[in-house]
């Protein structure tokens, strides 16, 4: 029978683990995982805040508690990166974290880490399990709690390539239905051997038939569920949140063009056909021409109407968190419970009354934040709202 | 530590699916210990199957005769056959009780990225049989995967323009399943699968 690798015993730092009223980890124990050989938190308020040196674990904490969330975390790691590892290289030991969240007040423990054979070895694939059952898809996280997650890896989301922000835009969908990360799975899956039996000249003109249509069933049903987040969210997020920039935001893409002007069905048998016409192009590109792969969220500054690329560092910072924040509002209504917010070096690109401002929609909100940062006083502002811990050489200790 | 010919049957079993070396050595000890109610007994018995359990070249399933016992049954129906992916869920549905009619074993599922096409699956021998003037109903019992739909897509597609009815399994609500633990695409699933229980008006 498979298992989870090891569950840790011991505590770093412990405390009771109250139950929180909206989705927050009340406990988050990690064992072998990144610089932690053995670690139990137990944040006792709605927020925490982890501060120390760069280099101290601090966001290794973040990512944790990323794997809350369908996919590879917030670092997007294979699955043996987060191992700890020796000064040599090797490894010390398999990753396990097992996190106890509440949601409006039942605790459920979620364990995650390798899957571990009947001869202690890592079979290659991560186990997600619930209450110590395993989950037959990691995507049912979803339904659990929402995860969002703002890293200093985004910094560059509007001047990087489409991918990203489609990445980021699917994490944000995933939060208002759960399914839609099924659906991105299987079309990349249909997507991925379409481009291989094309490479070999090898498929059949019947088998590229089976897989089209797959790419075009699951491809119209992305492209429709992110043209209705991003409806959602640009509605949310031209209302504006206290001193956070108002942003626009599009969709932009050939099947969500069609989606604006005929029906679901229609548009799938227009992909259908779109992509049997494009078989020999897409043999020689290796790819293929049209799809929701091909698409882009585009956003704009509303106040002055200029494309968020175009914006400096500063305001591209504050314009993506309106949007999760705006995100975190639309779920907080639509399910009564925000999402767990993973704000990792965030607080100190905001100035003075921004700060302030993300504070108090985090309290307005009843969402659990995990913020991070190397100075305690840039936190002043949530003293009395959050938990604070010293990260410090891999150790956690309460303030 | 131990001769050579535990240590080459440790070898072999930590081959078997689900097995390492470490259980194989437990299971090595394990037969040894019981040499005649169990050790002697399973060897027999493999050979017994290793010389006499053959594919049926009629349906792909594992039987000792062939065609198989299923095929041979003159009281299973021969014009409904129902395509799964592997022989074990032929196994399961033979379980189930539920099913009456004839089997075809594809042999897995079409996947570019795994090197299996068509012509590595029992496809061009399903349409043979489904040609038979005598068949009236492809059913298609492949998993509800990715791979299994664009698998049963395929099937779909070289089986037109046979006189023979093709369906597959429906996919939806679990006999005992609560309509509010089951996920989205379930339940949209079961919804769209939805079948009729009395016409317009003649409920009363």
């Amino acid at each position: 029978m498979n298992r989870l690798a090891s569950v840790p015993l011991d505590t770093a730092v412990s405390a009771p683990a109250p139950v929180h009223a909206g989705a927050a980890v009340v406990r988050l124990t990690l064992t072998d995982f990144r610089c932690y050989a053995r670690l139990r938190l137990d944040p006792e308020a709605t927020s925490a805040v982890l501060t120390g040196p760069n280099g101290a674990g601090k966001t290794n904490l973040l990512e944790a508690l990323s794997y809350l969330a369908p996919g590879r975390g917030l670092r997007r790691a294979r699955l043996g990166d987060p191992d700890r590892r020796l000064p040599d290289g090797s490894v010390a030991g398999r990753w396990s974290a097992a996190i106890v969240i509440s949601t409006g007040g039942d605790c459920v423990t979620i364990g995650t880490g390798h899957e571990i054979d009947g001869e202690g070895q890592t079979n290659g694939r991560r186990i997600v399990r619930r209450d110590g059952a395993p989950l037959s898809a990691h995507r049912d996280l979803a339904a659990l709690a929402a995860v969002v997650w703002l890293t200093p890896d985004m910094d560059g989301l509007f001047r990087d390539g489409a991918a990203g922000r489609r990445a980021f835009l699917d994490r944000l969908v995933c939060g208002f239905a759960a399914e839609h990360a099924g659906e991105v799975a299987a079309y990349q899956h249909c997507l991925r051997e379409r481009a291989r039996l094309l490479a070999e000249k090898a498929g059949d003109a019947t088998w590229l038939d089976a897989l089209e249509d797959g790419m075009a069933r699951h491809g119209v049903a992305v492209a429709a569920a992110r043209l209705a987040a991003v409806a959602r969210l640009d509605r949310a997020t031209r209302a504006g949140i206290g001193p956070f920039p108002s942003a626009r935001l599009e969709m932009a893409g050939e099947i969500e063009d069609w989606l604006q002007r005929m029906p679901a069905l229609a548009a799938e048998d227009k992909l259908r056909a779109a992509l049997a016409a494009g078989r020999d192009m897409d043999a020689a590109t290796g790819g293929a021409a049209v799809g929701p792969h091909r698409a882009d969220l585009v956003v704009f500054f509303a106040g002055r109407d200029v494309p968020a690329v175009q914006c400096s560092t500063g305001e591209q910072k504050a314009l993506l968190l309106s949007i999760v924040l705006a995100h975190a509002r639309e779920l907080a209504a639509e399910r009564g419970t925000p999402p767990i917010m993973l704000l990792d070096e965030v607080v100190a690109h905001l100035d003075g009354a921004r700060r302030a401002a993300l504070f108090d929609e985090i309290a307005a909100l009843g969402a659990q934040a995990w913020l991070t940062g190397t100075d305690d006083e840039l936190f002043a502002g949530l003293r009395s709202r959050a938990r604070f811990f010293r990260v410090l050489d891999a150790t956690v200790t309460p303030r | 530590m131990t001769g050579p010919e535990i240590e080459r049957l440790i070898q072999l079993l930590a081959r078997l699916p689900g097995l390492g070396p470490r259980s194989a050595r437990r299971a090595a000890l394990h037969l040894l210990k019981r040499r005649e109610v169990l050790f002697l007994p399973l060897v027999e018995a493999m050979t017994a199957a290793a010389s006499s359990v053959r594919t049926c070249s009629v349906c792909g399933n594992l039987d000792s005769c062939d065609p198989c016992t299923i095929c041979a049954n003159p009281k299973r129906d021969p014009s409904q056959i129902c395509v799964v992916e592997e022989i074990a869920d032929l196994w399961a549905i033979e379980r189930s009780a539920a099913f009456r009619g004839r089997y075809h074993v594809l042999g897995g599922v079409l996947s570019a990225l795994d090197g299996v096409g068509p012509d590595d699956l029992s496809i061009a021998a399903l349409v043979r049989r489904a040609g038979d003037p005598a068949m009236k109903e492809i059913i298609l019992a492949t998993n509800a995967t990715v791979e299994g739909q664009t698998t049963a897509h395929y099937v779909v597609d070289r089986l037109a323009g046979l006189p023979v009815r093709v369906t597959r399994l429906a996919h939806g609500l679990p006999v005992g399943g609560e309509l509010d633990y089951l996920d989205d695409g379930t339940l949209a699933a079961a919804l769209q699968s939805r079948r009729a229980i009395s016409s317009a008006g003649g409920g009363g």
